[in-house]
């Protein structure tokens, strides 16, 4: 293509040009002598904006703009899966073979590796007419994920030629089919996608299963569904990455996309030095076999910082395809929506709430409603994505826009508390602000699966919980000592369950990952501990008998002294409990 | 190649000058700026379009006129000439040396403004640092390779502290080869010249490089300074294999500095009239502490900041904690109870710790009796509230314990000396001193096999 632009105006990430005619609005731009990706975000006659993903610095009004003829796109293929990318989908190991520890401008690399080959089975015959979405071949990515090549979303037609069975590289012809209207498309190893557009399925399905994150309070007392979305809004230091760090660790999804989005370069060496060594429960295999990083740390390039949000769920929209479940957490949105302000300035809109852009709700409504459970497009399988957003509100106050914003789109609400974190209560997610819409689409999930009564026990806890912090309003005035026995067991039995329960060490090697069945069993010996303690108030038993240091403290223990293929343990101790009330009944 | 040089601006504005049918100039450029009696100035190009140019001058725009004015593009980015002759020299904010030494010459010319890190090649930071200071040490260890930000108010000794840790700071055999790079941002004289003091006393001297930008000099300088210091930072720690130590004060002038420019050019302002960007800005700045794979040298931060109205939530404490690894959080109460350092140490956080404490590092129990204390004197603070309401006589036997556990923990854990420097495992047999007042059943943070080896079981409990 000969089209070419040339620059008028530069500032910062901002470049506007003229002799645009032509061009499509988000079009994938090289831009300047030096070639720097960008993107046209706004075309008023021969002139264009176009939002640049690297420094500007050093480039002058007068150089070119080439076109490329699509929009910004990312490659999908086998390769993926345990490497990680910037916010345009750049190898990052690659970037730094090229131009080292620091990102230098205008390098361009192969998003997927174009040399390296793969053991390719082929699951179709010539003649079979494929369905948008079908599944062409196979090939063991790493030892936990099958890729699954498809056709495109938006081709089909009858295999006309077909290589065998053997390695290939991505860029090698494996298949040609030939649709009704005789268009004959070649069908390589990868598929490219424009980020901005959801990918295609056939239907969007009812949530009815959770994503087990192996973390008490959020399986049992909030949980999410597969398909389903949350946020986890908090200060700085409540523990946002320490929670999505878990999720990305212990969550029962068959992928994990994580998106560091303008945080903290070490915590993404954080990840990588740490997920490889990390075994799945389930698999027993590394975590970096079922893990994509996409890294946009809060000192890379504003731009790409838009763009990695998108980059991601378009990767994981495509493993969907294949039949997974995809959790995708993304840290920060707020850095995501700042972007947007930034570049919204540069552009001299008119801003709405506190600088954000108008069109802030549009677009975080587009990220999460890119979430679901889907009978995928040839109706093959079922996959799901999971979003789930971290939310920096300054000033930990939750009135700000991007959090107000993201509440209405999303069903989960995990909210971390300042005053948690500083009494070093992890994960610092307050049980009284935080809420889940999922229970009743998972309660017979939970029935089956776990306990009939599980929902009661949930809800019994919950109001226990709540009752404390109303008594705790009246302690903070008058003191302990002056409430009925009653009370000051709820008080005790709430300790238990914020002590014993709801608190979780993300380093103890235990309490680190509690299996549901454990959850369950937990929450249960505690609350029968409530019943039998209960009937000893009534005959005026007092407080310092019930409370029984020895067994208060086992039972503050169970969480990382019983691992989770041990809960017999656990019912044994329930035993125990009763005993000791008994006898203590029986002496008076 | 040629350097055309203009006469007469189209603007000026502040800072910010307005040249118009300009040829061939490039973003982000430096600007060299004659004034009609001679005098030369800095700048750096903002914005650029076809025929205009938004010129930032650095040491402001006194005695420019609009018509004599003389104007050259200078055809590069800013760039700062390094050698290890930097080392216990003093210079403004734009890397010109002021202690009447002679400008550094080198071959090797630095953009201040280096390219990000990829975090790929990043080193995870693990190795800590110790500092001498209880608190610090104890419950929100420093780590080589960590950005960690003093939040302090005015008129709280937030100097004596940095000073403090730049004295004592102690970080194992390779000591030869760390130094100490200062960056000041619109800070008073005194304050100045009670860091000089400090290190000469000290003796460092000879390994610190001072970047000083006073209160009074040019606000646009104040901007350039930090990533000039830094610019010699990575110089010193990526290609000379040094550790270096970045005391960056004070950054609330800097983001004010940042403000009075943005509302110059005027930009849509964001929270407080700050601008939108001030959180990727801090963050350029921030991001470039770290250690590389394949390297020796480390950059650490302490970057120093006055909350205004001592208002943690103020956007400048509040972006930077997004962005840093912790912070250390001064506090007013403390402080006029004569307890120093005055670390509240609850909102106070070291991210870092969790890799560079423990067995391999510091001591087995570190871990768990530092999550006891945070735990135990977040109790205090409730029993303390609720004391003020109902009396310390009305208290439970336990929270009266909390109270005396309370006090002692500030008075001798807490205060030290600004000179005593107590090492690693003195502070924490210190810890187990002070929580061994508390009976064993509360200790609900400390594993079995700690509580055996370490807490101090008292005959009178009768608990042996």
């Amino acid at each position: 293509m000969t089209k070419q632009g040339r620059i008028t105006f530069i500032n910062g990430p901002v470049v506007k040009a003229e002799n645009m005619t032509g061009y499509i609005m988000r079009e994938l731009v090289y831009v300047g002598e030096i070639k720097l990706v960008g993107e046209i975000i706004e075309l008023d006659r021969d002139q264009a904006t176009i939002q640049v993903y690297e420094e500007t610095s050093g480039m002058k009004p007068g150089e070119p703009v080439f076109s490329t003829g699509h929009p910004l796109s990312v490659q999908l293929g086998p390769g993926i899966i345990g490497n990680i990318f910037d916010g345009i989908q750049r190898p990052l190991p690659f970037l730094e073979k090229k131009s080292g520890s620091f990102i230098k401008r205008g390098v361009k690399v192969n998003s997927l590796n174009p040399e390296k080959e793969w053991e390719l089975k082929i699951k179709v015959e010539k003649g079979d007419y494929l369905k948008s979405g079908q599944l062409i071949a196979e090939i063991d990515e790493t030892s936990v994920i099958v890729h699954k090549i498809m056709v495109p979303p938006d081709k089909e037609g009858e295999v006309i030629e077909l290589v065998p069975d053997g390695r290939y590289s991505i860029e090698h012809i494996i298949a040609k089919i030939k649709d009704k209207e005789d268009n004959i498309y070649e069908i390589k190893l990868y598929q490219e996608w424009p980020i901005r557009k959801a990918r295609p399925y056939e239907d969007r399905l009812e949530l009815s299963e959770p994503l087990l994150t192996g973390q008490r309070v959020l399986d049992t007392f909030f949980p999410i569904a597969k398909g389903g979305t949350a946020a986890i809004p908090g200060g700085f230091g409540a523990g946002k990455t320490m929670t999505q760090h878990q999720l990305a660790k212990w969550s029962d999804a068959d992928l994990i996309i994580y998106i560091g989005c303008g945080e903290r370069g070490n915590e993404m060496t954080d990840v990588l030095e740490e997920f490889p060594e990390l075994t799945d429960p389930e698999t027993g295999k590394s975590m970096m076999e079922r893990t994509v990083l996409i890294a946009n740390t809060s000192n890379m390039p504003v731009s790409a910082r838009e763009a990695s949000i998108y980059t991601g769920i378009t990767l994981g929209e495509y493993y969907r395809d294949m039949g997974y479940n995809i959790a995708i957490m993304a840290d920060s949105t707020s850095r995501w929506a700042e972007a947007l302000r930034e570049i919204s300035g540069r552009l001299e809109e008119m801003p709405a709430e506190e600088g954000f852009p108008a069109y802030l709700p549009t677009r975080l409504a587009e990220f999460y409603e890119r979430a679901g459970y889907v009978k995928t497009l040839a109706g093959e399988s079922e996959g799901s994505i999971t979003l789930i957003g971290a939310v920096s509100p300054p000033g930990a106050d939750f009135s700000e826009p991007v959090t107000q914003n993201t509440k209405r789109f999303v069903r989960c609400f995990w909210a971390l508390d300042k005053s948690l974190a500083a009494s070093r209560h992890f994960p610092a997610i307050n049980w009284l602000d935080s809420y889940s819409e999922y229970l009743n689409e998972l309660e017979p999930w939970f029935k089956k699966n776990v306990n009939q009564e599980w929902l009661d026990l949930r809800n019994s806890a919950m109001s226990l919980l709540k009752e404390e912090s109303r008594l705790q309003d009246i302690v903070k005035l008058v003191g302990e000592d002056v409430l009925p026995d009653n009370q000051r067991l709820i008080l005790e039995i709430a300790r238990l369950i914020k002590i014993g329960f709801l608190q979780q060490s993300a380093f103890d090697n235990i309490d680190k990952y509690s299996d549901i069945n454990k959850q369950y069993w937990i929450l249960k010996v505690i609350l029968h501990l409530y019943d039998q303690a209960q009937p000893l108030v009534k005959k005026n038993v007092p407080i310092s008998q019930l409370k029984n240091n020895k067994l208060f403290n086992k039972l503050l223990r169970l969480k990382n002294t019983v691992p989770n293929e041990e809960i017999d343990k656990i019912k044994d101790f329930k035993n125990e409990i009763s005993d000791f009330y008994q006898h203590l009944a029986d002496n008076y | 190649m040629l350097k055309k040089e203009y006469t007469g601006l189209a603007n000026i504005n502040g800072p910010l000058i307005v040249v118009e049918n300009i040829d061939d100039v490039a973003y982000d450029e430096m600007v060299q700026i004659t004034t009609p009696n001679g005098e030369v100035k800095k700048g750096r190009v903002l914005q650029v379009s076809s025929n205009k140019a938004v010129v930032q001058v650095f040491e402001g725009s006194t005695g420019l006129n609009i018509n004599e004015t003389r104007v050259k593009f200078l055809k590069e980015s800013m760039k700062v000439a390094l050698s290890k002759d930097i080392l216990g020299r003093v210079f403004n904010g734009v890397g010109e040396a002021t202690d009447g030494g002679g400008q550094i010459y080198s071959e090797n010319k630095f953009d201040i403004n280096s390219n990000p890190i990829n975090p790929y090649s990043r080193k995870y930071p693990r190795n800590y640092i110790q500092s001498g200071v209880s608190a610090i040490d104890g419950l929100m260890t420093l780590i080589r390779g960590q950005k960690l930000p003093i939040f302090s108010g005015n008129g709280l000794p937030h100097n004596q502290l940095a000073a403090q840790i730049t004295r004592q700071a102690k970080l194992g055999k390779e000591d030869k080869k760390f130094a100490v790079v200062f960056v000041a941002m619109g800070i008073k004289h005194d304050e100045a010249r009670y860091f000089i003091n400090s290190f000469e006393e000290s003796g460092v001297l000879q390994n610190v490089v001072m970047y000083v930008n006073l209160a009074d000099d040019p606000s646009v300088e104040r901007i350039i300074a930090p990533r000039v210091a830094l610019t010699a930072a990575e110089y010193l720690a990526f290609e000379e294999n040094m550790h270096i130590l970045v005391v960056m004060t004070d950054m609330t002038s800097y983001s004010e500095a940042l403000r009075e420019l943005s509302s110059r050019r005027g930009e849509v302002p964001g929270r407080k009239g700050y601008p939108g960007y001030l959180y990727s800005d801090l963050a350029s700045l921030y991001e470039r502490a770290g250690m590389l794979k394949g390297r020796e040298g480390s950059i650490t931060q302490i970057p120093i900041l006055t909350m205004p109205n001592d208002d943690i939530t103020h956007p400048i404490p509040d972006l930077t904690g997004y962005i840093t690894e912790g912070q250390i959080v001064l506090e007013r109460d403390l402080f006029q109870r004569d307890v120093y350092p005055p670390i509240n140490i609850l909102p106070s956080l070291s991210r870092l710790m969790k890799d560079g404490i423990g067995s391999e590092y510091t001591r087995e129990d570190h871990p768990d009796i530092s999550s006891q204390l945070y735990a135990s004197y977040s109790h205090v603070k409730e029993v303390k509230s609720l004391a003020s309401v109902i009396g310390e006589d009305e208290l439970s036997e336990l929270d009266q314990k909390f109270l005396e556990f309370g006090s002692k923990f500030e008075k001798l854990f807490l205060d030290q000396d600004k000179d005593t420097n107590r090492d690693i495992e003195e502070t924490l047999d210190l810890a187990w001193d002070l929580i061994s007042d508390l009976p064993e059943h509360e200790l609900d943070r400390v594993s079995e096999e700690m509580l055996d080896k370490y807490y101090r079981r008292k005959d009178e409990d009768g608990e042996t």
